[in-house]
C-alpha cells in the first residue's frame, strides 16, 4: 500500500517557470545564424537559396513542434491537474480511464505524418535541383585532400593549361565550376559552406560535386571528417570574382617562377632544406609532399586557412610549424636566424 | 475455474524435454546470429564485387572439382546427424552412436578436402581482395565446422555414456540443428564463390 | 540412485504456507554468502545491480573525459591538450558512452526486473547472465588498458579507415577497440539471446502476449535487433584487424579495398544500434509513466507496436550517415525519405505518454520530474534528427555540432533522463528504502539546466559551422561565448548527477523503509518484497491483465492471483510457459551457482589480450582453456533434468 510519502508530493510544483524560461531557447536559433562574423555559417551564404530555404524551413517546423509539445505538456500537468484533485481525497486514487484518448494519439499521427510527407516531397525536390549544376561547368577543377592541406589543380583543355595550386580556390561569379575530389592519403571532407554543401574525398575513388557564388567575396572552407592531429586546422577559401579578375588570376598563376638570374642565397637555402617537399615550377624544386609555392604571395592564407599570410606569421612557420600545428608533416628544420630571413625574402618574390 | 486449477490438474514434463528445452531456444537464437554474421560476410563480397573500379579478380572460373562433391559429403553428414537425432528420439542406441558418428567422419572428410583445395588455389590470402574474402570467408565457415565437431564429438561421448534418450535428447537435438544450420551456410558460400561466376558469364 | 521425474503435476499454494515454504525456497535460492558465493553467484537481482553499479562507473568515466574536452573548448586556442590527448579523449569518450555505458545500464534495469515484471523466478539461462556481465566488465578493463599505456584509440568512436589502417596508426590504440568491441559483442548478444528467451517463454501463466508489460517490449525487440546486427560491427573489426595485421586487403583502396566497406558495416549495426540504447529506456517511460500518473498507460498496442515498428525502420536507414560519401542519388532519396518518416512511430510513444498525463493525476514524484523533463528533451533530440534527415540539410549541418547537439539530446535526453527516472522509480524496490525526493527534485533541476545549458548552444554552433572533433577554433569564428556556455553547461550537470549519486549513496543506509509497494504501482515486481527474496515470488503469479495489482480498482473482476500458484519447490525451478499465450508447460529446472561464467571471461579476456600480442602459442592455450570450462559448464546434469534414466 502506499506509505506516506505525500509530503513531498504535495509541493507546488515549481516547474511551470522553468518551463516557461526553457520555451525562449528555441528561438534564439533564428537569431543566431544569420551573423555575419560566423565566416563559416551558411544561411547568409551566397550559394544556392532553396537549401537555404529548406533549413529554414525545418528549422521552423522543429521549433514550432517543440514549442507546441512543450505548451501540451505543461498544459497535461497543471491544467487537469486541478480539476481532479478537487474530485477526490486521495491523491493516489487510480483514475478510471476517461474519454477516448486513443483518438487524439491518431489525429496527432496522422498531423504528423502529412508534415513528414510535405517536408519528404521538399527534400526530393530541392535534391533533385542541387543534384546537377543548373547549366554545364566551363570551369573544372581537382581537389586533392592530403594530411591537412588542399592540393588544387585547374584541368584546362590540353596540358599547358593545367596548373597546381593550394589551399586557395578561385572562381567566376556567376558560373557554375566542377569540383572533382580526391584524396591521397584518408577520408577528408570538402565543405565551403556559404556556397554548397560538403562532400567526402575517398582514397580510391573520385568524387564530384560543384559550386556556384552568385556574388563576389570571400569564403572559408573547412575539411569536415575527421583526418588526424590537424583536422581542425584544415581551412581553405574559395575566392569568387568577376570573369575578367578571374582570368587575369588564372593566367598569372600559369606562368611558372622566374629563376632570377645569380640564384639568391633565399633560394640556395630553399633549395637545400624545402625543395625536397614542395614544387616552385619553373626550378629545380619539385617536391610533391606539400603545397605547391609558386605564386605562395598571391594567397592570403598560409597553413591550410591557418595564418594570415604576411611576413610576420610566415617567418614563424617557417621557422616552427610544429608549434603552430603539432604533427602536421612539415618538420622543424631548425632554420633561424640569417637563412630564416634569406628564405622568407625569396618567397616573397612568388607572386 | 482459474488457470491455476485448471492447469493444477495436468502433468507438466520437467526439465530439459525436446523444444521445450532453453538451450534449444538458445541455439536457434544463436543460430540466427551466426546467420547474420555469415550474410554480412557475404554482402562484404557482393558489395566489393559490384564497385567498378578496384582490382580485377581472377580470370580463371573456380574449379567445382573438389567444391562440388565436398558440398555433397556434407549434406550427408546432415542426413546422417538427423538419423542419430531419430535414434535418440526412439531410444535406439546404435543408430543414436552410428549417425553421430557417421556425421563426424564426413565432417572431417569436409574439413580435409577443403584444406587440400585451400592449398592448391593460386592466390592467397594476402594475394588481393578476392583472396582475401574467399580465404577469410570459407576460413569462418571452416570454423563453424570445427565447432561443429567438437560438439558433434560431446555428444557422441555423452551417448555412449547413457545419457540421452526418449525422454531426454534435447542436446542432441540442439547439436543436430547447429549441425544442419552450417550446411546451410555452406551452400550460400558455394553459391557465391562457386556459382555466381558461372551465372554472370565472367569472372 | 535419485528418482527423475519426467513429469509432475505441480502443487499450487499460497500465502498460508507461507514461512515454511518461504524457508525452503530460500535454501534452495539464495547465493552461499562469502567470496566464493559473491563471484560464483547467478541471481538476476545481483547481476541486475552489477550491470547499474558498473554502467554508471562508464558513465563517470566517460564524463571526466567530457569535461577535460570542454576545459579544452571553452576558449579557443587553448592549450589544455595536444591534439594527440583531445584525439583519445573524444575517441574514448564515445566509445564510452555508447557502448560500455548506454547499453548496459538498460541491460542492468532488465537483468533486474525482467524475471519480477514476468513472475518467474530468474532469467532463462541464469550462468549465461553471470557470464554477460564478466565478459561486460573485463572488456571494459580490457579497453581501459589502453590509457594505461598512453595508447587510447583515437580514430573517432567509428573509427573510419584509412584513418584507423595500420600505414596511418602503427600503434596499438586501434587494435585495443577492435579486441575490446568484439570482446563486448560477445556479451552484447549473448544476452540479447537470454532476454528472447526469457521473455518468449518464462512468463507468468495467462502474461499472453498482450499483457506483456511494456518494458518487456522493449527488451525483447532490441534483443532480437542486437542478435541481429552486432554481427555486422564485430565483423568490421575484425576485418580491420586482419587488414592491420594479415596483409589482407578489404578496405585498403591502394589493392582493390573499399574504405566505404568499413561504413557500411559498421553503420548497418550503428543505426540499429543507437535504437538499441534508447527504446528501453522510452520503454521503462512507458511502464512507470503510468504509475506516477494512477492509470494505465494510453493507446498500450500502439506504443508495443511502434517500438517494433521503429526498431524494423531502424535498419533502413543506416546510409544516412554517410549522405557525404558520394552516394547515388537515388540512394540518397531513398534513405532521406525512411529517415524522416521514421519520426511517425516515434510520435506514438510521445503522444501516448502525453495521453496518459492529460488523463492521469501526475504524483510529482522525482520520477515524474525526469520524465516530463524527458518529454521535452526527447521531442528537440527527435526534431533535430529529423532536420539532418533531409540530405540537402545534412550536407551542410553533418559533421558539425549541430549533429553533436542532437546525438546528446537523444542520447542523454532519451537515454539518461528515462534512466534517472527508473532510478528514482525502481531503487525503492532493489534496495528497500527510498530516494530522498528533495534531493532527487535538486539534482533534476541542476541536471535539466546544466545540460540544456551545455547542449543547446551547439545547435547554434553547428549552424555557425563548427565541425566536430576540432582540439580547438580560432577566435575569429564567432564561436567563442558559445563554446564558453557550453562547457559551464557541462559542469552544471555533472553536479547534477553528483546529487543523485550522493542521494543513492546516503539513503541506502539512511533512506525510509519502502515495503513491497511504495508507489502502488500495478505491476507483479511490486506484488512481493523489497528488495525480493532470493526466489522473487513465493508462488508464480498468475495474471489476467495488463495491470494486475489494478484489477479491482480500475473497476474490472479481479483475476489475477498473485498470491497463490504453483509453488514449484521440488529444486530450483520456474515455470516455462507458451510463447503467445502464456500457457504452463514444462516445470524448468535451474542451475546452482557455478564459477564457470567467471573463469571462461576470464579465459576470453586472456584469449583477447593473445591476439594483441600476437602470441600464438599462448592464443591456443586459451582456446583449451575455453573449450575446456565450456564442456564443464555444459556437461548434463540430473539436477538440471538433462539426463534419461533413474539409474546409472
Amino acid at each position: 500500500m502506499w506509505s506516506g510519502i505525500g509530503a513531498d508530493l504535495g509541493d507546488r510544483p515549481r516547474k511551470r517557470g522553468g518551463m516557461h524560461l526553457f520555451c525562449v531557447l528555441p528561438l534564439l536559433l533564428y537569431a543566431a545564424p544569420a551573423r555575419a562574423d560566423a565566416p563559416l555559417g551558411y544561411l547568409s551564404g551566397a550559394g544556392p537559396r532553396n537549401v537555404s530555404n529548406l533549413t529554414w524551413g525545418v528549422l521552423t517546423i522543429s521549433i514550432l513542434v517543440v514549442l507546441i509539445i512543450t505548451g501540451v505538456l505543461l498544459f497535461a500537468i497543471f491544467a487537469r491537474r486541478n480539476r481532479i484533485s478537487s474530485e477526490s481525497s486521495n491523491e493516489r486514487e487510480l483514475v478510471s480511464r476517461a474519454g477516448n484518448p486513443v483518438a487524439v494519439i491518431y489525429a496527432g499521427l496522422v498531423l504528423s505524418t502529412l508534415v513528414l510527407f510535405g517536408v519528404t516531397i521538399w527534400t526530393m525536390m530541392t535534391l533533385a535541383d542541387i543534384a546537377a549544376p543548373p547549366s554545364a561547368p566551363k570551369v573544372t577543377i581537382e581537389v586533392t585532400g592530403h594530411e591537412w592541406w588542399w592540393e588544387v589543380r585547374y584541368i584546362g583543355d590540353d596540358p599547358s593549361q593545367t596548373f597546381v595550386t593550394a589551399n586557395e580556390i578561385h572562381i567566376p561569379v556567376g558560373e557554375p565550376v566542377a569540383i572533382k575530389l580526391r584524396s591521397a592519403d584518408v577520408i577528408h571532407s570538402f565543405w565551403v559552406p556559404a556556397l554548397s554543401g560538403k562532400t567526402d574525398t575517398i582514397p580510391g575513388q573520385t568524387n564530384t560535386t560543384w559550386i556556384l557564388a552568385d556574388r563576389a567575396g570571400t569564403f572559408r572552407g573547412q575539411c569536415t571528417e575527421y583526418c588526424g592531429l590537424q583536422h581542425a586546422h584544415m581551412g581553405f577559401q574559395v575566392i569568387a570574382s568577376s570573369k575578367e579578375k578571374f582570368e587575369a588570376w588564372r593566367q598569372a598563376q600559369l606562368r611558372v617562377a622566374s629563376e632570377k638570374s645569380g640564384a639568391s642565397p633565399g633560394q640556395r637555402v630553399f633549395m637545400q632544406k624545402c625543395a625536397v617537399c614542395h614544387t616552385i615550377r619553373g626550378t629545380r624544386a619539385g617536391g610533391r609532399v606539400g603545397p605547391d609555392l609558386t605564386h605562395l604571395m598571391t594567397r592570403g592564407t598560409i597553413a591550410a586557412d591557418t595564418l594570415p599570410n604576411r611576413v610576420g606569421y610566415l617567418s614563424g612557420w617557417i621557422a616552427d610549424p610544429q608549434h603552430v600545428k603539432p604533427g602536421s608533416k612539415m618538420p622543424r628544420l631548425n632554420i633561424d636566424g640569417e637563412d630564416l630571413a634569406q628564405v622568407r625574402n625569396y618567397l616573397e618574390t612568388l607572386d | 475455474m482459474s488457470l491455476v486449477e485448471e492447469t493444477g490438474r495436468r502433468a507438466l514434463p520437467v526439465g530439459s524435454i525436446g523444444h521445450h528445452a532453453t538451450g534449444w531456444w538458445a541455439m536457434l537464437s544463436g543460430i540466427v546470429t551466426e546467420g547474420a554474421l555469415f550474410a554480412y560476410l557475404l554482402f562484404s563480397y557482393y558489395y566489393i564485387a559490384a564497385q567498378p573500379h578496384g582490382q580485377p579478380w581472377p580470370r580463371e572460373l573456380p574449379s567445382l572439382l573438389l567444391a562440388l562433391p565436398n558440398t555433397i559429403v556434407l549434406l550427408v553428414s546432415s542426413a546422417a546427424i538427423w538419423f542419430g537425432e531419430r535414434g535418440a528420439r526412439r531410444g535406439n542406441v546404435t543408430e543414436e552412436l552410428l549417425g553421430i558418428a557417421a556425421a563426424i567422419i564426413l565432417g572431417l572428410i569436409f574439413i580435409t578436402v577443403q584444406f587440400f583445395e585451400w592449398h592448391n588455389k593460386t592466390f592467397s590470402i594476402q594475394s588481393g581482395t578476392y583472396g582475401s574474402l574467399y580465404f577469410t570467408i570459407t576460413g569462418f565457415h571452416m570454423v563453424h565446422v570445427a565447432v561443429g565437431l567438437l560438439i558433434l564429438l560431446s555428444i557422441f561421448i555423452w551417448c555412449w555414456r547413457g545419457y540421452f534418450g526418449p525422454h531426454r535428447h534435447a542436446y542432441v537435438s540442439i547439436g543436430a540443428i547447429y549441425w544442419h544450420f552450417i550446411d546451410v551456410i555452406w551452400l550460400a558460400v558455394f553459391f557465391t564463390f562457386y556459382i555466381t561466376p558461372y551465372l554472370m558469364g565472367r569472372t | 540412485m535419485t528418482e527423475i521425474e519426467y513429469d509432475r503435476v505441480p502443487n499450487v499454494a499460497d500465502e498460508s504456507h507461507g514461512s515454511e515454504l518461504s524457508a525452503r525456497l530460500r535454501s534452495l535460492w539464495e547465493s552461499k554468502p562469502g567470496v566464493y558465493g559473491w563471484f560464483a553467484t547467478v541471481d538476476h537481482k545481483t547481476l541486475g545491480i552489477r550491470y547499474i553499479v558498473t554502467a554508471f562507473i562508464f558513465l563517470g568515466l566517460g564524463g571526466i573525459e567530457a569535461l577535460i574536452m570542454r576545459i579544452q573548448l571553452a576558449q579557443p586556442n587553448e592549450h589544455v591538450l595536444s591534439p594527440e590527448q583531445y584525439n583519445q579523449l573524444f575517441t574514448m569518450h564515445g566509445i564510452t558512452m555508447i557502448l560500455w555505458y548506454s547499453l548496459p545500464i538498460l541491460t542492468g534495469f532488465s537483468v533486474y526486473l525482467q524475471p519480477l515484471l514476468l513472475g518467474c523466478r530468474d532469467m532463462a539461462l541464469p550462468r549465461l547472465n553471470a557470464f554477460t556481465y564478466w565478459v561486460f566488465l573485463f572488456s571494459g578493463i580490457f579497453l581501459y588498458a589502453s590509457f594505461l599505456i598512453g595508447a587510447a584509440p583515437d580514430a573517432g568512436w567509428f573509427n573510419y579507415v584509412p584513418l584507423a589502417s595500420i600505414e596511418q596508426n602503427p600503434g596499438p590504440n586501434i587494435d585495443f577497440y577492435a579486441m575490446a568491441n568484439i570482446f563486448l559483442g560477445i556479451s552484447t548478444t549473448l544476452g540479447g539471446i537470454n532476454f528472447i528467451v526469457t521473455i518468449l517463454r518464462f512468463r507468468a501463466p495467462g502474461m499472453s502476449i498482450n499483457r506483456l508489460p511494456i518494458m518487456s517490449w522493449g527488451t525483447l525487440t532490441i534483443s532480437v535487433a542486437s542478435v541481429l546486427s552486432i554481427p555486422a560491427v564485430s565483423l568490421a573489426f575484425f576485418l580491420l584487424w586482419m587488414d592491420r595485421h594479415f596483409g589482407t586487403h578489404f578496405f585498403d583502396p591502394a589493392t582493390g579495398g573499399q574504405p566505404l566497406l568499413w561504413q557500411h558495416l559498421f553503420w548497418l549495426w550503428g543505426h540499429p544500434w543507437v535504437y538499441i540504447i534508447v527504446l528501453p529506456a522510452l520503454s521503462m517511460v512507458s511502464q512507470a509513466l503510468p504509475v506516477c500518473c494512477r492509470r494505465p498507460l494510453v493507446a498500450y498496442s500502439l506504443v508495443a507496436l511502434a517500438t517494433v515498428l521503429t526498431m524494423v525502420l531502424g535498419f533502413g536507414v543506416w546510409l544516412h550517415h554517410m549522405f557525404a560519401t558520394g552516394l547515388p542519388t537515388m540512394a540518397l532519396a531513398l534513405f532521406s525519405a525512411v529517415s524522416i518518416l521514421i519520426a511517425i512511430p516515434s510520435a506514438v510513444s510521445l503522444f501516448a505518454w502525453l495521453a496518459t498525463i492529460w488523463t492521469g493525476r501526475p504524483d510529482f514524484s522525482t520520477t515524474f520530474y525526469f520524465f516530463a523533463g524527458f518529454i521535452v528533451v526527447f521531442v528537440i533530440g527527435g526534431v533535430s534528427g529529423f532536420m539532418t534527415g533531409s540530405v540537402p540539410v545534412d550536407w551542410q549541418l553533418t559533421d558539425t555540432y549541430f549533429v553533436v547537439a542532437h546525438i546528446h539530446y537523444v542520447l542523454i535526453g532519451w537515454n539518461l533522463f528515462a534512466v534517472l527516472g527508473a532510478l528514482y522509480h525502481w531503487f525503492p524496490k532493489m534496495s528497500g528504502r527510498m530516494l530522498d525526493e528533495k534531493l532527487g527534485k535538486i539534482s533534476f533541476w541542476f541536471v535539466f539546466i546544466g545540460f540544456n545549458v551545455g547542449f543547446f548552444p551547439m545547435h547554434i554552433t553547428g549552424l555557425l559551422g563548427m565541425p566536430r572533433r576540432v582540439y580547438t577554433y580560432s577566435a575569429d569564428m564567432g564561436w567563442s561565448t558559445l563554446n564558453l556556455i557550453s562547457s559551464i553547461g557541462a559542469f552544471v550537470l555533472a553536479i547534477g548527477l553528483l546529487i543523485t549519486l550522493f542521494n543513492i549513496v546516503r539513503s541506502r543506509r539512511l533512506g525510509q523503509l519502502a515495503g513491497p509497494n511504495p508507489w502502488d504501482a500495478d505491476t507483479l515486481e511490486w506484488s512481493t518484497t523489497s528488495p525480493p527474496p532470493p526466489y522473487n515470488f513465493l508462488v508464480i503469479p498468475t495474471v489476467a491483465s495488463r495491470s494486475p495489482l489494478w484489477e479491482d480498482r480500475l473497476g474490472e473482476k479481479r483475476a489475477s492471483t498473485p498470491e497463490r500458484g504453483f509453488a514449484l519447490d521440488h529444486g530450483k525451478e520456474t515455470l516455462g510457459t507458451t510463447m503467445l499465450d502464456a500457457v504452463p508447460d514444462v516445470i524448468v529446472k535451474m542451475p546452482e551457482d557455478s564459477l564457470a561464467p567467471l573463469l571462461l571471461s576470464l579465459a576470453l579476456a586472456v584469449l583477447f589480450t593473445t591476439m594483441m600480442l600476437e602470441a600464438w602459442w599462448w592464443l591456443g592455450a586459451s582456446i583449451v582453456a575455453i573449450l575446456i570450462i565450456t564442456m564443464v559448464w555444459l556437461w548434463p546434469r540430473r539436477n538440471l533434468g538433462e539426463i534419461e534414466g533413474s539409474t546409472s
